[in-house]
C-alpha cells in the first residue's frame, strides 16, 4: 500500500507528502514552480464551471420531466388554477407597465423623430419596438418578479415543511403535481400577456404622441398597421414562449431544491432561492432574448 | 423461516461525512407492529425514510419481500411504494388545504373514485379520529394534537398495507395518546396492515408492539420482542428503557412499571420474616369497549379504573401499576389473603358505583349506535412470597381471576 502511494508522487518529489484531496497537499507537491498562486484560481474557475454545467444539466432534466408530465391525466384543473394565478392576476401590473412604457416611448421617440423630420414614423417606431423587443422582455421580467418569486417561495416552503416529501409518500409525483402545471401555465400565459402588453403599449404611445403632442392619429395607426408584419408578431410570441419556459423552470427549480443550497437553511434558504430565482430569470431573459433574436433575424 | 417484509442488510447512511446509520441489519415482518426506539439523533426517522424511498442508502441493500429495492424496475417499486403510508413527525399537512381536502387528497390524486365516494371515505376517517368539527378548518387553525390526527387520517385513508408512524403520539395528551395507540392496534387488526412506529411512549407502546428495535450509536442495539429486551440485562438497553419510563403512568396516575419495581424491591428489602403480602391483578377487556363505544370511551374507563385503584388502595399502603394495556397489578403490604379479598370486595362496590356506572352512562349516551355489549371487571387475589418476581405474581393473578363487577347489555349492571 505504501509503495502504491509512493508511486503516485512525481519524480523528484518522492519524499514529500503524498497527494491528498484539498489544497495544501497540491501546493506542497509543486512548491518551486510558482503555481501555488495560480492553481487555486484555476481550481476555483474549474469548480465553478463544473457546478454550472451540473446545474444546467439538472435544470434540463428537471424541465424535461416537468414538461412530459404536463400531458398526464388530472392536470387540467391545476393548470387552469395556475393560469389564473400567473396569467389573469398578473394582467393588471402588465397593463400598467405597458401603458407607461408606451407613453414614455411616445415622448422620447417624438422628440427624436422631430429632429429628423420623421414624426410620421412614430407609430412604426413604437409598434416595432414593443412587438419585437419590449413587449416580450418587459412582460417576462414583470411576471418573473410577481409570479416567479411566488413560485420559488411557495415551492421552497413546501420543501422545507416536508410537504413535497409527503406528496411523494402519498404516491403523488411532486414534479407532476407542483411543477408541470406551473410550466404549462407560464407557457400559456406569457404570450397572452405579451399580446396585452403590445396592445396597451401602442395605446400608450398614441396617448402621448397623438393626444398630447398632436401627431396625426390616422398617420399613427396607418404606420402601426403597415410596418408590423407577421414575422414581427411571430418573433415576439416565440420569445415570450421561450421566456415563459425559462422563467417558470428557473423559479420552480430554485424553490424545489432550496434545501440543497449552501448559502442558507430553513427560512433563509427560501429567501435566497427567491432572490436567485428572480435574478437568474431576469439575466436569462436578456441572454435568451439576444440568442433568439439572432436566430430570427 | 419467514421471509421479512422489509429487510435492511448492511445499510449505511452518511450526511455531510457524519455516519447516521452504521452497517444496520434488521428485519420487519408482515402483520406485526414493530416499534423503533432510540435517543434523539440516532437515525430513527432516517431509517423510516429509507423504507419508503425518500432516502437511499450510501452502502448496503434494502430488501422488500426478499427482493433488493435497487434491482427493482420502476413500476415494481412504485407498486410497492403505493402500499406504504407515512405519518411524518411534523405532520407535513398541506397547509393551503382544509382538513377534508388534506384527508381526501391522496384519494383524489391516485384513484378514479367518484367525488361522493372520496368524500364518504374521507369523512369516515375524519369521524374515526374525532375531527368532525375541524372539517372545514386549515391546519394552522388546529392544535398540534389535532394536526397529528389529521395526518393520521390522511395516512390511513388509502387503506395501506404498511404504515410508517414517525412519533404518532408526540404532542398528544395522555388520553389521546392511548386512543391513538389503541386505534393503531384496532386498525391493524381490522385491515391487517404492518405497522412500523417510532415512539418514546414507554411502556404504552410496548403493549401494542410485537417487536422492538432499539437503535444505539448508529447501530441496532436490540431487535426482538419487548419481554426479551427486558430479560437481556444489557446495561445500555436497561438504562435507556428506564430513562424513558417516568415515575407515573400519565393516563391513570398509577405508578410506572419502573417505579412499581422500585417500590416492590423497597418493600421486600424492609420485609420482616413471616410478614404476609398479597396482590390483586385487575383486568378489563378494553377491546370490547373499544369496539362498542370507541377509543375515547375505552380510555376513559381505564383512566377511571386507575384513579379508583389509586384512591382506594393508596390509603391502606397499597401500590399499583398498569402491567399491560388493560391490566392493573396492586400489591397489599402486610395483608394476608383474607384481608386482601375483603379489600377487593369493598373495591368492587366502589367500582360498581364509579366505573361500571361510568360505562353504563357512556353506553346509554351511545344507545343509538346499537351498543349492546357485556363487559366484566375481573380480579385475581393471591398471596405472595418475597421470592416471587413480578412476572410470577402476574401469572398467578391471571390464574385466579374472577369477575368482581360486570355490565350486561340487557340487565344493566350487577355485582357478583
Amino acid at each position: 500500500m505504501k509503495e502504491q502511494d509512493e508511486k503516485k508522487l512525481p519524480l523528484g518529489h518522492e519524499n514529500e507528502a503524498p497527494y491528498e484531496k484539498g489544497g495544501p497537499a497540491r501546493t506542497a507537491v509543486f512548491p518551486s514552480r510558482g503555481r501555488s498562486n495560480i492553481s487555486p484560481f484555476f481550481a476555483f474557475i474549474g469548480g465553478w464551471a463544473i457546478r454550472m454545467i451540473g446545474n444546467f444539466g439538472a435544470i434540463a432534466v428537471f424541465f424535461f420531466l416537468a414538461f412530459i408530465n404536463i400531458f398526464r391525466s388530472k392536470q387540467i384543473r391545476e393548470i387552469t388554477n395556475q393560469v389564473y394565478y400567473i396569467g389573469a392576476k398578473s394582467s393588471l401590473i402588465v397593463i400598467l407597465v405597458a401603458l407607461f412604457t408606451g407613453m414614455v416611448l411616445g415622448l422620447q421617440l417624438f422628440y427624436t423623430l422631430v429632429k429628423f423630420g420623421s414624426v410620421g414614423a412614430l407609430g412604426s417606431a413604437i409598434s416595432l419596438s414593443l412587438v419585437r423587443e419590449l413587449g416580450p422582455v418587459l412582460t417576462a421580467i414583470m411576471i418573473a418578479a410577481r409570479a416567479g418569486s411566488a413560485m420559488a417561495a411557495e415551492i421552497g416552503i413546501l420543501r422545507n415543511s416536508e410537504q413535497i416529501d409527503a406528496l411523494y409518500t402519498m404516491g403523488i409525483d411532486p414534479v407532476r403535481y407542483l411543477i408541470s402545471p406551473r410550466i404549462a401555465a407560464s407557457i400559456i400565459s406569457f404570450p397572452l400577456l405579451t399580446a396585452f402588453f403590445d396592445l396597451v403599449g401602442i395605446i400608450g404611445g398614441y396617448l402621448t404622441g397623438v393626444v398630447l403632442l398632436g401627431t396625426n392619429a390616422g398617420t399613427y395607426f396607418y404606420r402601426v398597421q403597415s410596418s408590423l408584419g407577421m414575422v414581427d408578431i411571430r418573433g415576439g410570441f416565440i420569445k415570450s414562449l421561450v421566456f415563459g419556459a425559462i422563467v417558470s423552470c428557473i423559479c420552480c427549480f430554485q424553490g424545489y431544491f432550496c434545501h440543497m443550497r449552501n448559502d442558507g437553511f430553513g427560512a433563509r434558504s427560501v429567501g435566497m432561492a427567491t432572490v436567485s430565482a428572480v435574478v437568474i430569470s431576469c439575466v436569462l431573459i436578456l441572454v435568451s432574448d439576444y440568442v433568439v433574436t439572432s436566430f430570427l433575424m | 423461516m419467514e421471509t421479512p417484509l422489509i429487510e435492511f442488510r448492511n445499510v449505511t447512511k452518511r450526511f455531510n461525512g457524519k455516519t447516521v446509520l452504521d452497517n444496520i441489519n434488521l428485519s420487519i415482518y408482515e402483520n406485526q407492529v414493530t416499534t423503533i426506539i432510540g435517543k434523539s439523533g440516532t437515525g430513527k426517522s432516517v431509517l423510516l425514510k429509507h423504507i419508503i424511498g425518500l432516502l437511499k442508502p450510501d452502502e448496503g441493500t434494502i430488501l422488500f419481500q426478499g427482493k433488493p429495492v435497487n434491482k427493482m424496475k420502476k413500476a415494481e417499486w412504485e407498486a410497492h411504494r403505493r402500499k406504504v403510508a407515512y405519518l411524518f413527525q411534523n405532520n407535513a399537512l398541506l397547509d393551503s388545504m382544509t382538513v377534508l381536502d388534506n384527508v381526501a387528497f391522496p384519494l383524489r390524486q391516485t384513484t378514479n373514485l367518484s367525488k361522493a365516494e372520496i368524500e364518504k371515505r374521507s369523512m369516515k376517517r375524519i369521524d374515526d379520529l374525532e375531527l368532525a368539527e375541524a372539517v372545514g378548518k386549515f391546519p394552522s387553525e388546529l392544535s398540534g394534537g389535532m394536526q397529528k390526527r389529521v395526518a393520521l387520517a390522511r395516512a390511513l385513508v388509502t387503506d395501506p398495507r404498511i404504515v410508517l408512524f414517525d412519533e404518532p403520539t408526540t404532542g398528544q395528551d395522555p388520553i389521546r395518546k392511548n386512543m391513538i395507540l389503541s386505534m393503531i392496534i384496532h386498525y391493524r387488526k381490522k385491515y391487517g396492515f404492518t405497522a412500523v412506529m417510532i415512539s418514546h411512549d414507554i411502556p404504552d407502546v410496548f403493549f401494542i408492539s410485537d417487536r422492538v428495535i432499539i437503535l444505539w450509536e448508529g447501530g441496532v442495539g436490540f431487535e426482538g420482542p419487548y419481554e426479551e429486551a427486558l430479560k437481556q440485562n444489557v446495561p445500555m438497553i436497561d438504562e435507556f428503557l428506564r430513562s424513558l419510563d417516568g415515575f407515573q403512568d400519565q393516563l391513570t396516575g398509577l405508578l410506572s412499571r419502573e417505579a412499581f419495581k422500585m417500590h416492590y424491591s423497597a418493600m421486600l428489602g424492609a420485609a420482616v420474616t413471616e410478614t404476609k403480602y398479597s396482590a390483586a391483578l385487575f383486568g378489563v377487556r378494553l377491546n370490547i369497549l373499544y369496539e362498542a363505544l370507541g377509543a375515547q370511551a375505552a380510555v376513559a374507563v381505564l383512566k377511571a379504573l386507575g384513579e379508583y385503584a389509586n384512591r382506594y388502595f393508596n390509603s391502606i399502603g397499597g401500590f399499583s401499576a398498569r402491567h399491560s394495556r388493560d391490566e392493573i397489578l396492586t400489591i397489599f403490604p402486610h395483608k394476608n389473603l383474607a384481608e386482601a379479598r375483603k379489600l377487593v370486595e369493598g373495591f368492587s362496590h366502589e367500582l360498581e358505583n364509579g366505573v361500571v356506572d361510568h360505562i353504563r352512562n357512556i353506553a346509554w349516551k351511545n344507545s343509538d349506535a346499537a351498543t349492546c355489549f357485556d363487559i366484566d371487571i375481573r380480579a385475581g387475589v393471591i398471596e405472595i412470597s418475597p421470592e416471587d418476581s413480578i412476572e410470577e405474581i402476574i401469572q398467578k393473578g391471571r390464574a385466579e381471576q374472577e369477575i368482581i363487577s360486570t355490565h350486561r347489555c340487557d340487565l344493566g349492571g350487577k355485582v357478583q
